[in-house]
């Protein structure tokens, strides 16, 4: 194994994914290479239909995108052995651009089912009720949400704000090693995108943990400054650099920045 | 010589979908064997019932509610045989009648629930919520006849059903049928029959809760509002988790 190899959570080499839609499947991914070392805020930025999304998707595992080649590692494993349920145990956050909806669960059964099928996969002792509700009061305090929205059903009725809070709150709790933030910052107000982003930095912060951020504006990197910014273009990493790639794609835009490349 | 000495045909609209052979095991004696229960004027009655096992059953309840009394009936079918639960209800004046019922399980068998409400004077209500689950080639049906009298005016019926099929080759049938011959009344009735929601389950995957976790949750939700109406927790639970037992001996 190379050295650098070892500090990275996420390894991804070549990976190469179709999605199965209305007209058939859809190369979308063509070789996509990225790692993220421990400690790195990654953000990952690029035109509208370059596969930031699908890159999401196929590390959570959804159905219906399929690897055609290539490999993940993450945290010294193969993700792609991994159930999309065993990815989430062992250490890997997917936060949603649409978190979805779903009646009849409410949120604080919902968070304790999974955080409990989380530490027994893990082989540690489940949280009492009384040790959740805690653990969930102090995360919905720090993304100032009502801990009363907690006691409703998962998603419903909350406004596009309320839902990326709630996905927060949901990682607060769950506590990953490892988060793929797609487009978090969407559909949040000023003050919003002030209280996620210090969450995000809050949570995910740390030596030993790492965080994808898959997002289109440089304002949320102004709250969670990245320390590597990436370019997603045709399915590829056409373009890694430092914090100053994201403030350059402001000012100039994707096609007069990656022609300079 | 008995109403009901000979078996019932398919071809009777309130034994379309059941199982005429499971019947004829039963013998059609049993088809003469109805509970009658009155509930005096302005008195509530209420009962909750898990019927099925593994031979078939057959459970016929003739309900009057009075003047102004309430009937309430909630029950669980896990029959892994065919099990069929038939109400005829008739309501008086300003009476209410409330049904929730769950049918739920795989193998081939059929679980139904067949009601006959009539509301025969003015101002009765009755509402009723349905939730059928079913896999392999598990059937669930829900037969509702809705009769209001010609004089049955300000009459408020409804009827709820939903089917989730756990598998392909599972099916759910509803039958609403309303006879309305008062001319001042609401009547509604709802029926759809789906899967479990994909996005849902992949959304909860990525919170780590196992396949398994995941449809308990999401069967336990959709089964919620068929016990909704029962005020009180204890039974409600024990409907409830009677049906996730069944689910947990699903081979899916």
């Amino acid at each position: 194994m190379r050295k650098e190899k070892e500090h990275a959570v996420l390894t991804i080499e070549n990976l190469s994914a179709e999605v199965d839609g209305a007209s058939g499947t859809k190369q979308i991914l063509k070789g996509l290479n990225l790692q993220v070392a421990a400690g790195e805020v990654h953000a990952i930025m690029g035109p509208n239909g370059a596969g930031k999304s699908t890159l999401a998707n196929v590390l959570g595992g959804k159905p219906g995108y399929d690897v055609t080649g290539g490999s993940v590692t993450f945290k010294g494993a193969d993700l792609f052995d991994l159930d999309p349920h065993e990815r989430a145990a062992t250490g890997l956050f997917l936060g949603f651009q649409y978190p979805v909806e779903i009646p009849g669960v409410s949120n604080v059964q919902f968070l304790r089912e999974a955080a409990n099928a989380q530490r027994k996969y893990r082989g540690e002792d489940p949280l009492s009720g009384g040790e959740f509700l805690k653990l969930a009061k102090e995360k919905a305090g720090l993304l100032k949400l009502d801990m009363e929205m907690l006691k409703r059903q998962v998603n419903v009725g909350f406004s596009g704000g309320e839902k990326k809070r709630a996905e927060m709150v949901q990682m607060g709790i769950l506590d990953p090693s490892f988060a793929v933030l797609d487009e978090t910052d969407s559909g949040l107000d000023i003050d919003a995108l002030r209280v996620v982003g210090d969450g995000i930095n809050a949570i995910m912060r740390a030596p030993d943990k790492g965080v994808l951020l898959i997002t289109h504006y440089q304002r949320l990197l102004d709250v969670v400054k990245p320390d590597r910014v990436s370019i997603l273009a045709g399915g590829r990493i056409v373009q890694t650099g430092g914090p100053e790639l994201a403030l350059q794609l402001e000012d100039e835009g994707y096609d007069a920045v990656m022609a300079d490349a | 010589m008995p109403e009901a000495a000979t078996l019932p045909t398919r071809r009777d609209e309130a034994w379309r979908y059941a199982d005429i052979d499971a019947v004829a095991r039963i013998g059609a004696t049993a088809l003469d064997q109805w509970r009658d229960i009155t509930v005096e004027a302005g008195e509530t009655w209420r009962e909750t019932m898990v019927i099925g096992g593994n031979a078939p059953e057959l459970h016929r309840i003739r309900l009057t509610v009075g003047k102004g009394a309430r009937g309430e009936l909630f029950a669980t079918n896990v029959g892994q045989d065919f099990t069929r639960l038939e109400i005829e209800i008739t309501l008086e004046e300003g009476a209410h009648f409330e049904f929730g019922g769950v049918t739920i399980g795989g193998g081939n068998a059929v679980r139904e629930f067949v009601t006959k409400t009539v509301h025969a004077h003015p101002n009765g209500t009755s509402n009723q919520t349905v939730r059928s689950v079913h896999w392999g080639t598990g059937t669930g049906n829900f037969l509702g006849e809705i009769k209001v009298a010609r004089h049955a005016q300000k009459t408020d019926a409804a009827q709820d059903f939903k089917g989730l099929l756990l598998e392909a080759g599972a099916s759910a049938n509803a039958v609403p049928q309303l006879e309305i011959f008062a001319d001042d009344v609401k009547c509604a009735h709802g029926a759809t029959i789906g899967q479990l929601d994909e996005s849902a389950r992949f959304y909860m995957a990525a919170r780590g809760l196992s396949p398994e976790v995941t449809q308990r949750l999401l069967v336990q939700a959709f089964l919620g509002d068929a016990f909704v109406e029962l005020d009180d927790e204890e039974t409600r639970s024990a409907l409830l988790n009677a049906a996730l037992k069944a689910l947990e001996g699903a081979d899916l």
